[in-house]
């Protein structure tokens, strides 16, 4: 209660794109709160608006898409800040590594100067400061030779390498928060390992807090410390990451970690969470995952909030005392009118 | 090998040594290409005679040693015309394209950049300019403007700055919605700089490849051109005013007609050729045929 401002709060954010068949809603009513200092794993499946979220707290998301809500920076409301003011937080206070680092390096353009540009597009130091700086976060994140490695392109270094560049632009500014989109999907299972640690290892020693969204669980349990859990644009579930993994509470959270493939299963079986991902266009009133979900209930067509059932641990579900005690049964009309 | 060599992407700096070099086609174009740019700059020292000193005793004589083009109505040199009318024709070609390529590349990255209503405001008068026949709109900006060489320098410059927004626009859509764009965006640089510094590099090629191609065709035009009497005026040579006088004379003297349009072939075949020879490098689709 009484513990210091989030950096990062979340509240009641709704993303939705305009399409041609109607508006999406990517995300529903997300709010979250991120301290200082924590690497918070954002975990869920494809589409599920993970990406959406972090976009929405950039304010990259394209004309397209409408935001509601706040979201909350160092106490400042970043939704409908002007560009400029925008621009330089990102990549200053705010910054992104994004999944491929193949494809988040342009091929044009020698990969010492990417880290040098995003030093120049915030602080006044001239081409040799910002070459020298760049140099050192080379370094910093193991680039061997950066001297060597400065001029090169994109194309001639591997995957990993290509990727730590990619976080040494990121953390060129020492930014408070670093959001880190499928840092290692792209990536084979050593480098991955090698990027977690080197995650693990900046927060160490810059304290740089980091979201980290993946929806890989092996990732979330190397290096996380709170887990939200989020299921076709509803966030579900917040614990800390041993809860997670020991006691699941949602059953979406439940059917995932039971997916996940284990040894004592028979060779060529997976199993699979039955169903869908609902349309988003015209989602479900309520409870996204009500449709297959194992015990679902009438109430399920209201919205659960989202509760404190420990001081840790939050859960939206109408299976949880807590959700009960939080949504008044007088609120379940307005989820469906909307 | 050469296989591999082909398939190991080159560094992109060198991709202009690299793009010349690559293919026989492009070393062939860039070759006559050089030259006669070295005959129109030179045109001075290189030319047997003043080309337009009128001699009353050669009128419509054959080629011979000191005359190797022979002579025209006027019995001036063909060749020392032809090489003067080089510079009239190159500089054309090059300097309407250049304009061209210089007030349509910016726009196309612009709209494309932007895109909404930006790319609305700029691409719709562009596609006007485009809809309408090239040869017909230089010629009515003649008949506005009045006729000579900087005029249709800036008409065939009008024809194909649209061109040239379209292909840069068209290649901008593509490089502004790769991830190195919005990881830009994401670094807080600004649009202006991600414009100059990320897409204009990416996007640049196939407008290079075109450009080349125009320039070929921008000759043709201002041969054209002159050869109505709207471009260079007499008595300055030009390749298209030469064969409009070889006109009358073609079946008495058909030198005066043969040699500017042999010049002129070889100048679109080498512009053709060397654009080719960069699309190879430039453009993805062109390695793998």
């Amino acid at each position: 209660m009484s513990a210091p401002a989030p950096l990062l709060a979340l509240e009641h954010v709704h993303v939705g794109f305009a399409t041609d068949e109607g508006v999406v809603s990517a995300v529903s009513d997300v709010s979250l709160a991120v301290n200082a200092g924590e690497i918070f794993g954002l975990v869920g499946e494809s589409g599920c608006g993970k990406t959406t979220l972090a976009m929405a707290a950039m304010g990259l998301l394209p004309h397209s898409a409408s935001v509601h809500g706040a979201v909350r920076f160092e106490g400042r409301d970043l939704v409908g800040l002007p560009e400029e003011d925008l621009r330089r937080l990102r990549g200053d206070r705010i910054s992104m590594v994004f999944q491929d680092p193949m494809t988040s390096l342009d091929p044009a353009f020698p990969i010492g100067d990417q880290v040098a540009e995003t030093i120049r597009a915030h602080r006044d130091v001239d081409k040799q400061q910002a070459r020298a700086r760049a140099l050192e976060l080379l370094a910093g994140v193991g680039i061997p030779e950066p001297e060597r490695r400065y001029g090169d392109a994109p194309h001639r270094l591997s995957g990993g390498m290509r990727q730590r560049v990619v976080i040494a632009t990121a953390l060129a500014n020492e930014p408070a928060l670093l959001l880190a989109d499928e840092p290692t999907t792209a990536l084979d299972v050593t480098i991955q390992s090698q990027v977690l640690d080197l995650l693990r290892d900046l927060r160490a020693r810059l304290r740089t807090t980091i979201v980290l969204i993946t929806h890989d669980l092996g990732v979330i349990a190397q290096i996380c410390d709170r887990v939200g859990v989020m299921y076709a644009g509803q966030l579900v579930e917040v614990a800390p990451v041993a809860d997670i993994f020991r006691a699941p509470r949602h059953p979406y959270t439940q059917a995932l970690l039971a997916a996940l493939p284990s040894q004592q299963q028979e060779p060529g079986t997976l199993r699979v969470i039955p169903g869908r991902v609902p349309n988003l266009v015209t989602p479900p009133p309520g409870c996204r995952f009500a449709g297959r979900c194992p015990s679902v209930m009438d109430v399920c067509t209201t919205v659960p909030p989202l509760a404190h059932e420990t001081d840790a641990h939050l859960i939206a579900c109408w299976l949880s005392e807590a959700t009960k005690r939080a949504g008044a049964p007088a609120g379940a009309a307005a989820g469906g009118a909307a | 090998m050469s296989l591999a060599v082909a398939v190991a992407a080159p560094p992109r700096r060198s991709i202009w040594r690299r793009g010349i070099l690559s293919s026989r086609k492009g070393r062939i174009g860039f070759g006559i290409l050089v030259g006669l740019l070295a005959v129109a700059v030179f045109a001075p020292l290189i030319a047997p005679h003043d080309p337009n000193a009128i001699d009353a005793s050669r009128i419509l004589a054959p080629p011979d040693l000191t005359h190797p083009f022979g002579s025209d109505a006027l019995g001036r040199d063909v060749l020392s015309r032809v090489i003067y009318a080089y510079r009239v024709s190159l500089g054309v070609a090059v300097g309407s394209t250049l304009l061209a390529f210089l007030v349509g590349v910016p726009l196309g990255l612009y709209a494309g950049y932007h895109g909404g209503w930006v790319d609305t405001a700029i691409m719709r008068p562009i596609d006007m300019v485009l809809a309408l026949p090239a040869m017909l709109l230089a010629v009515a900006l003649i008949a506005v403007l009045g006729p000579g060489t900087n005029i249709s320098a800036i008409a065939i410059a009008i024809i194909y700055m649209p061109i040239l927004a379209r292909v840069v626009r068209s290649s901008t859509l593509v490089v502004a919605s790769q991830t190195y764009i919005e990881a830009a965006r994401a670094r807080g640089t600004s649009h202006r700089r991600i414009i100059a510094s990320h897409v204009f590099p990416n996007a640049v090629g196939p407008a290079i490849v075109q450009a080349t191609v125009l320039m070929g065709f921008a000759l043709q035009i201002e041969a054209a051109l002159s050869f109505l009497g709207l471009g260079a005026q007499p008595p300055t040579p030009s390749l298209g005013s030469m064969l409009a006088d070889g006109r009358d004379v073609l079946t008495q003297a058909p030198w005066v007609e043969i040699f500017p349009g042999v010049a002129i072939a070889i100048t679109v075949l080498a512009f053709n050729f060397f654009g080719d020879g960069l699309r190879l490098r430039l453009d993805p689709r062109g390695v793998a045929s």
